[in-house]
């Protein structure tokens, strides 16, 4: 791997970061692909966009930048943002859109001013949280690459040892409970391996398009494919591409944000994918109409 | 013996009572039906029974067993509209998911899975769709696809949520043939059904809801006119007409 990219002649430290990229890109898109799926793309965005609260307070609280710590305050606030929502619609006549439009705004604001604070009085910037909003490749240091290096492989470890199991509960939830799968904690692991993606991702993607990430790469999947496993290989593939072409855009170019390079990535797969892809592509389906 | 016994099942939605104090056995070889009007909780009680939706109070027992420890001795069969049909898989994919308690955690299908879904997929007349994308089916074959997986996991009880909702003549025929079949096993099956002018034909016993039992037994016994007009109340004027051939005086 490491060979294959001196090859472009990027030095030992770009390198790791390119991997990185990489295998976050694949791990999210196999992971997307079953948050797609399940139809909870929104809540999932929302839910990334409430971990950034969580991880200032962790950070105001301990003064130290540590993955565990961030993934605790992640998980809280992403949990109580998805409850919130929840509540939101049993307990009120408010639809899922709004109650989801009102939860991401009042997390995402609280996780800015709490930004804000850290930059005026810690010293943001040397921590990287100054990126954690769109990201930025460069900032990594070997210790982060290594991280998300690490993350990502248990991440697609255990997207491929539960797939059939995903794949059933997804698909038919009932039957799911039906043959004794524990459907409930099922739903949970899924849930904490997209904090997990959000939570790795959160220096080099930032919180506001992470769900971009997961979720455009396995869409563009979907219109080459019927079948699930190959739906996920691919989606980690777009994912891939996405994540490594956007991470040499932004240390390539100055000054330009990661994530929103590999989201522009990402859609300008999904955009060739929507109109060729093998299966679903429009002017595939025009053609076979022929 | 008796295949299932509920006890006094109780389920509330938003403060109205779905069921209430629901209790009724059907013995072992049985083939049942849940008949009674619309909002009369049938299919809330095949939930509730298997637990996918939670209820007040009530126990259920499978062969004198509580229903936790003889999970693997049930089959169901879910309404099709429940799924989205478009999830990218294929017939073949979907029963093999009748296979995966005996295939357990982390494993893969093995040939020996394959073969006993395709032996499914022939029984309810569905081979030659086994790699058919589930969105290329027809409704029938949707529903056919669902009883393959049901016939894939060999259980002891069956429960069956409105099996012949807008289904084809070769569909209904196929759900037909398989409930004989269960019936001559010696497997019970239970159906929640709406069409009452079919109701002779296909069971030998009835239970008659609305939110509580109005009566549970043989058919005969069961399905007459005055037990019809408790559980179906106002409407059964339109009733005496459906089921001239029908319901017993």
């Amino acid at each position: 791997m490491m060979d294959f990219f001196s090859v472009f002649g990027f030095d030992a430290n770009t390198e790791w970061v390119l991997t990185g990229s990489l295998l976050l890109g694949f791990a999210s898109g196999t992971i997307g692909s079953f948050v797609l799926l399940k139809k909870q793309s929104l809540i999932s965005d929302a839910m990334a966009h409430a971990t950034l609260p969580g991880v200032c307070l962790v950070y105001i609280l301990f003064q130290v930048k540590s993955i565990p710590l961030f993934l605790i305050g992640a998980a809280l606030t992403g949990l109580l943002a998805t409850q919130a929502i929840q509540l939101i619609i049993n307990r009120s006549r408010i639809k899922t859109d709004a109650a989801i439009g009102i939860t991401i705004s009042v997390f995402f604001g609280f996780g800015i001013v709490l930004l804000t604070y850290i930059q005026q009085h810690f010293g943001g910037s040397k921590a990287g949280l100054d990126t954690f909003i769109f990201g930025q490749a460069a900032s990594l240091v070997k210790s982060d690459v290594q991280v998300i290096t690490i993350g990502s492989l248990i991440l697609t470890l255990i997207a491929a040892l539960f797939f059939k199991e995903f794949k059933t509960v997804v698909f038919d939830p009932s039957f799911a409970k039906g043959i004794g799968l524990p459907v409930r904690l099922l739903d949970g692991l899924l849930f904490s391996l997209v904090l997990l993606v959000v939570v790795i991702g959160i220096q080099m993607v930032g919180v506001v398009l992470i769900a971009a990430l997961l979720i455009t790469p396995p869409l563009a999947a979907r219109y080459w494919t019927e079948q699930l496993g190959v739906m996920a290989f691919l989606g980690g593939s777009f994912g891939a591409v996405s994540g490594i072409s956007g991470a040499v855009l932004s240390t390539t170019i100055d000054h330009l944000p990661t994530g929103p390079m590999m989201v522009l990535s990402a859609s300008s797969i999904f955009f060739l994918s929507f109109l060729f892809g093998s299966k679903k592509g429009m002017f595939t389906r025009m053609v076979k109409q022929l | 013996m008796n295949a299932l016994t509920v006890n006094k099942m109780t389920v509330v939605y938003d403060k109205q009572p779905a069921l209430e104090h629901v209790s009724f056995s059907v013995p072992e070889g049985s083939l049942t039906g849940i008949i009674g009007p619309n909002g009369a909780g049938k299919s809330t009680l095949i939930k509730a029974a298997l637990q996918l939706i939670p209820a007040r109070s009530g126990s259920v027992e499978v062969f004198g067993q509580p229903y936790k420890t003889q999970k693997q001795l049930i089959g169901y069969v879910p309404q099709r509209s429940e799924v989205d049909w478009d999830f990218p898989t294929n017939a073949l994919d979907i029963v093999l998911m009748g296979r995966y308690r005996q295939i357990g955690w982390f494993k893969r299908a093995t040939n020996k899975d394959i073969e006993w879904a395709r032996a499914c997929l022939e029984k309810v007349g569905m081979e030659e769709f086994a790699k058919r994308q589930i969105s290329q089916l027809s409704g029938g074959q949707q529903q056919r696809v669902f009883l393959a997986r049901a016939l894939a996991q060999d259980a002891s009880i069956y429960f069956m949520d409105e099996p012949f909702a807008g289904v084809d003549a070769a569909t209904e025929k196929a759900i037909i043939q398989l409930m004989k079949d269960w019936k001559q096993q010696g497997k019970t099956v239970l159906v929640v059904h709406h069409d009452l002018s079919t109701v002779e034909d296909y069971f030998d016993h009835v239970l008659l809801l609305n939110k509580r039992p109005i009566d549970c037994g043989p058919t005969q016994s069961v399905f007459t006119i005055d037990n019809l007009e408790k559980a179906y109340g106002g409407s059964i004027a339109f009733l005496q007409k459906t089921t001239a051939a029908g319901g017993r005086q």
